[in-house]
C-alpha cells in the first residue's frame, strides 16, 4: 500500500510498509520497542510503540496498518507519562541486580530505563522467586528477568521451527516456560542459542565459562592450544566498536597470546579437513547412489534437531565431524607424542560464534578414554569479556598471526561461516579437475545471499547435481517435507541452524538486524577474495597433514557413533 | 495410548481441534497426564511446550489428577453474600483439604471454586459432578460429602 501519513504534523510518505511503526523509524523517530523485530510474527505485547491519532486514541504502532491520511502523533504527555509507566512495572517485577548481571550493558530494558529517566519504583517487589535454570550446556534461563515480550518463544518456533519455549499459564501467573517446566536439558532444545540472541533483558544469557578459560591457561602443566572459527573474526570486533564485518583476526591472536595461551590456530583449517572429507564422502555417494541427499554435519543445533525430529534421516547426515571437532581430534594426535616428552597435557579451546557449539563437545563421541578432543568452548561473547577483563586496549593491539602449522587456511575453509560456505566450499572441490564451462561464479552467486532456501545445480561428469542450502530450521524442516513428499530431489543440502549461518550464531554480539548479518558475511568473503590459498586441497598445510599424520589414519576425520544422545 | 490415537482420528490433526481433543481427553482420564500430552504432541506435530501452554491456560485442563468426585463451590457475588466461604471451608476441613491441596489422597474428592455456576436463585450454590445443590448451609454441605463417602464404602463392599 501507498499513501501519506501525518506524523508529529509532518507529511510522510509510505510505500509497502507493513505497520506504522516502520513509517514512523523511516521518518527519524526512533520509537522504543522490546517485542517488535521485523523477521518474527507481531505481538504487540510491550506496548512501548505506542502512538496517538488525532481522536486521542492510543494504537500500538506495530500492529496498526498504515492509512493513507493517517494522523498520529509519537511524543504527548500522555504517550510519555504511559511508556514511563510500563517500564516502571516491568522493573517493579524484574530481578534488578544489573551489576551482577550478565547482560549488563547490553540490556534494552535498562537502556530504555536510563532513556526515560525511572530512578524511582513506586510498585512492589517479585512476589515469588523463581530458580534460575543452569540445566543446559548452552544457556541459562533467569525467569526473574523475564519481562513476557515473548522474542524468545517466537523466535523459537516461528524461525528454528523448534518450541522449546512457550507461555504457559495466564494472567499474573504468566510465564514463558519449558514444556512440563522442566529443566532446558531435558527439553527438545537444540542449543542455538538464538533465544539469548533476540531476548531484550538477562533472561536468557550464554552459559558462561570464562572461568574455565583462566583455570586452564594458568594450569603450569596444561598446554593450552586455541581455535578460532571464522565467524568471530567479523564479529568480535563490535564489542569494542568496530563495524560488523570489521576483520579483527590480528588482533584477537595477539590479545589470547597476551592472556597467555600457547597456540592459536584457525578453525577455518578443520574446515579444509571437512571439505576434503566431506566431499569425497560426497563423491561416494553419488557413485553409489546410497544415502543421498548428504546433509551437512558441521552445524550441531541442526544434528541435534535431525536427532529430535528426522530420526529416520540420520544415515543421510555426513559421517564427518564438525570442523572443530576434526580439529580437537587432530590436535590431540599431534601433541600426543610431545605431551608424553614433556609431561604437559595439551588441551583444546575453541572461541565458537556459536553456544551448541559447547554441547557438541561435551558429546560422548567426541570423547576418548573420557577426556573431551575439545576441553572448552567459548563463545564470542565470553571473548570480548575476558579482553575487557584483563584491561587489553583490543584496538592498539598490535596484528598478529596464526602459528603455524594449523594456522594457514584456504578461502574455502573461511567462508563456512556464512550461509552457503559450506557448499560452496564443496563445489570448489569437485570442480576442481573438470572442464572450465562449468559457470562456477554462476554457482556461487546461487548460494550465497539470506534467501531462506537457495538452489543450485551443475554438471559432474554428464550426471546432474543439484544442491540446496537452507539457514533457519524451519526453512529447513520445510524443505525436508517437501522432499518426504516427492516435490523436491537434491543431493547435496547444507543446512546452518541459525539464520545467516554462523556469522549469526547465539554466541555473537547482538543485535544481529539482517544489516549486520549481510556486512558480517560480507567480512568473510572478503577474506576469501584476499586469501593466498583459494580452495582446500591447494592449501599445503592440509596436503602435508594427509599425508603424514592422517596418511592411513582418515577415521579420526570420522563420526563413529550417531545414535541418539539423549542427555545433549 | 491407543485412546490418544482415537481420538485424534476422530477430531482430524488440524491444529484448531486441538482444544476438543484435550477436552475429550481430559473427560477420559480425568485430567490430561504428561504422556498424553506427549503423545499428542507427537501425532498432532504442536510442539510439547505450546501444549503444555494450552493445558495450563484453561482452567477447565489440569494435570494432576482429579478426583472421582469434582466438587465446584460458587463464590459468585450472589453466592458469596450467601455466605459461600462457610461452605467452602467446612468442606474443605472435612476433606483435610487447602487452597492448594485439593484433591484428597484417595482421589475420591477435588474442591474447587467457580465464579459463576448461573443458579444464582439457588444461592449458595456447588455442583458434584453434574448434579446441582442448593440452598447450602456449611452442615448441609458436610452432610452431603459424608453420604457419598458412606456411598463410595458400600459400593467397595
Amino acid at each position: 500500500m501507498k499513501g501519506t501519513m501525518i506524523i508529529d504534523g509532518k507529511k510522510v510518505e509510505f510505500n509497502g510498509e507493513k505497520n506504522v511503526l516502520e513509517v514512523v523509524r523511516k521518518a527519524g523517530i526512533e520509537l522504543p520497542t522490546f517485542c517488535f523485530h521485523s523477521e518474527l510474527s507481531v505481538y504487540g505485547a510491550c506496548r512501548m510503540c505506542i502512538v496517538e491519532d488525532k481522536y486521542g486514541k492510543i494504537l500500538t504502532s506495530c500492529s496498526t496498518v498504515p492509512k493513507d491520511g493517517m494522523e498520529i502523533y509519537t511524543q504527548t504527555p500522555r504517550l510519555l507519562r504511559y511508556r514511563k509507566n510500563i517500564l516502571e512495572l516491568l522493573l517493579a517485577n524484574h530481578d534488578r541486580d544489573c551489576t551482577t548481571c550478565e547482560k549488563t550493558g547490553d540490556c534494552t530494558l535498562q537502556a530504555l530505563a536510563g532513556k526515560f529517566g525511572i530512578n524511582k519504583i513506586r510498585f512492589g517487589g517479585l512476589i515469588d522467586r523463581e530458580p534460575v535454570d543452569n540445566s543446559s550446556l548452552a544457556i541459562v534461563r533467569n525467569p526473574n528477568k523475564c519481562i513476557l515480550c515473548g522474542d524468545c518463544v517466537r523466535m523459537c518456533e516461528e524461525i528454528q521451527g523448534v518450541g522449546a519455549l512457550s507461555f504457559a499459564y495466564r494472567g499474573s501467573k504468566m510465564k514463558v516456560s519449558t514444556a512440563f517446566d522442566r529443566p532446558v536439558a531435558d527439553t527438545n532444545c537444540i542449543n542455538c542459542g538464538q533465544c539469548r540472541a533476540i531476548c531484550p533483558t538477562g533472561a536468557i544469557s550464554i552459559k558462561n565459562e570464562t572461568d574455565r578459560f583462566w583455570d586452564l591457561v594458568f594450569d603450569k602443566n596444561k598446554r593450552v592450544v586455541v581455535q578460532i572459527a571464522p565467524a568471530v573474526r567479523v564479529a568480535l570486533g563490535e564489542e569494542f566498536g568496530m563495524e560488523p564485518g570489521e576483520i579483527s583476526i590480528g588482533k584477537i591472536i595477539a590479545a589470547l597470546k597476551k592472556m597467555g595461551v600457547d597456540e592459536v590456530y584457525d578453525t577455518a583449517f578443520g574446515a579444509d579437513m571437512t571439505v576434503i572429507a566431506e566431499s569425497q564422502e560426497f563423491v561416494e555417494r553419488l557413485s553409489q547412489g546410497k544415502n543421498l541427499p548428504l546433509f551437512t554435519s558441521c552445524c550441531p543445533g541442526w544434528v541435534k534437531f535431525a536427532e529430535n525430529r528426522f530420526s529416520d534421516m540420520l544415515d543421510n547426515i555426513s559421517s564427518c565431524k564438525s570442523p572443530q571437532q576434526m580439529f580437537g581430534s587432530v590436535i590431540k594426535e599431534f601433541y600426543k607424542q610431545r605431551d608424553e616428552e614433556e609431561g604437559k597435557e595439551t588441551v583444546v579451546v575453541s572461541i565458537m560464534p556459536c553456544t551448541a557449539k559447547k554441547a557438541e563437545a561435551a558429546r560422548e563421541e567426541f570423547q576418548t578414554d573420557g577426556i573431551r578432543d575439545v576441553e572448552l568452548v567459548i563463545t564470542t561473547q565470553e571473548l570480548a569479556m575476558l579482553i575487557k577483563e584483563v584491561g587489553l586496549v583490543f584496538d592498539e593491539l598490535e596484528d598478529e598471526s596464526f602459528d603455524m602449522p594449523f594456522g594457514l587456511a584456504s578461502g574455502s575453509g573461511v567462508i563456512f561461516g556464512s550461509t552457503g560456505g559450506v557448499a560452496e566450499a564443496v563445489v570448489t572441490r569437485l570442480l576442481k579437475e573438470k572442464p572450465d564451462h562449468v559457470d562456477k561464479e554462476l554457482i556461487f552467486k546461487q548460494v550465497r545471499g539470506l534467501d531462506n532456501i537457495k538452489e543450485a545445480s551443475f554438471n559432474i561428469d554428464g550426471k546432474e547435481v543439484k544442491i540446496a542450502v537452507v539457514h533457519g530450521l524451519k526453512n529447513a524442516e520445510d524443505l525436508i517435507r517437501s522432499i518426504k513428499a516427492g516435490e523436491k530431489e537434491y543431493h547435496m543440502i547444507e543446512v546452518m541452524a541459525c539464520p545467516g549461518g554462523c556469522i549469526a550464531g547465539g554466541g555473537q554480539p547482538v543485535p544481529m538486524t539482517r544489516k549486520v548479518r549481510e556486512k558480517r558475511s560480507m567480512g568473510l568473503y572478503r577474506l576469501d577474495r584476499s586469501s593466498y590459498v583459494k580452495s582446500s586441497e591447494e592449501n599445503p598445510a592440509i596436503n602435508h597433514l594427509f599425508e603424514t599424520l592422517l596418511k592411513d589414519n582418515h577415521e579420526i576425520l570420522h563420526v563413529h557413533k550417531v545414535e541418539k544422545n539423549t542427555n545433549l | 495410548m491407543d485412546k490418544v490415537d482415537k481420538v485424534i482420528e476422530l477430531y482430524g490433526k488440524e491444529q484448531s481441534s486441538i482444544i476438543t481433543i484435550l477436552q475429550e481427553l481430559q473427560n477420559e482420564f480425568r485430567y490430561l497426564p504428561v504422556e498424553v500430552l506427549e503423545r499428542v504432541s507427537e501425532k498432532m506435530d504442536i510442539s510439547p511446550a505450546k501444549l503444555f501452554g494450552i493445558a495450563t491456560f484453561y482452567e477447565n485442563f489440569s494435570l494432576n489428577p482429579k478426583g472421582k468426585y469434582l466438587i465446584k463451590i460458587c463464590d459468585g457475588t450472589a453466592c458469596h453474600v450467601k455466605k459461600s466461604i462457610p461452605v467452602l471451608e467446612a468442606i474443605r476441613e472435612e476433606l483435610s483439604l487447602t487452597g492448594e491441596k485439593q484433591t484428597t489422597d484417595d482421589l475420591l474428592f477435588t474442591v474447587e471454586t467457580v465464579s459463576c455456576l448461573g443458579s444464582c436463585g439457588l444461592a449458595p450454590v456447588m455442583t458434584i459432578n453434574d448434579a446441582v445443590y442448593g440452598e447450602l448451609t456449611p452442615e448441609r454441605a458436610v452432610e452431603i460429602i459424608r453420604q457419598l463417602k458412606e456411598g463410595q464404602g458400600n459400593e467397595d463392599k
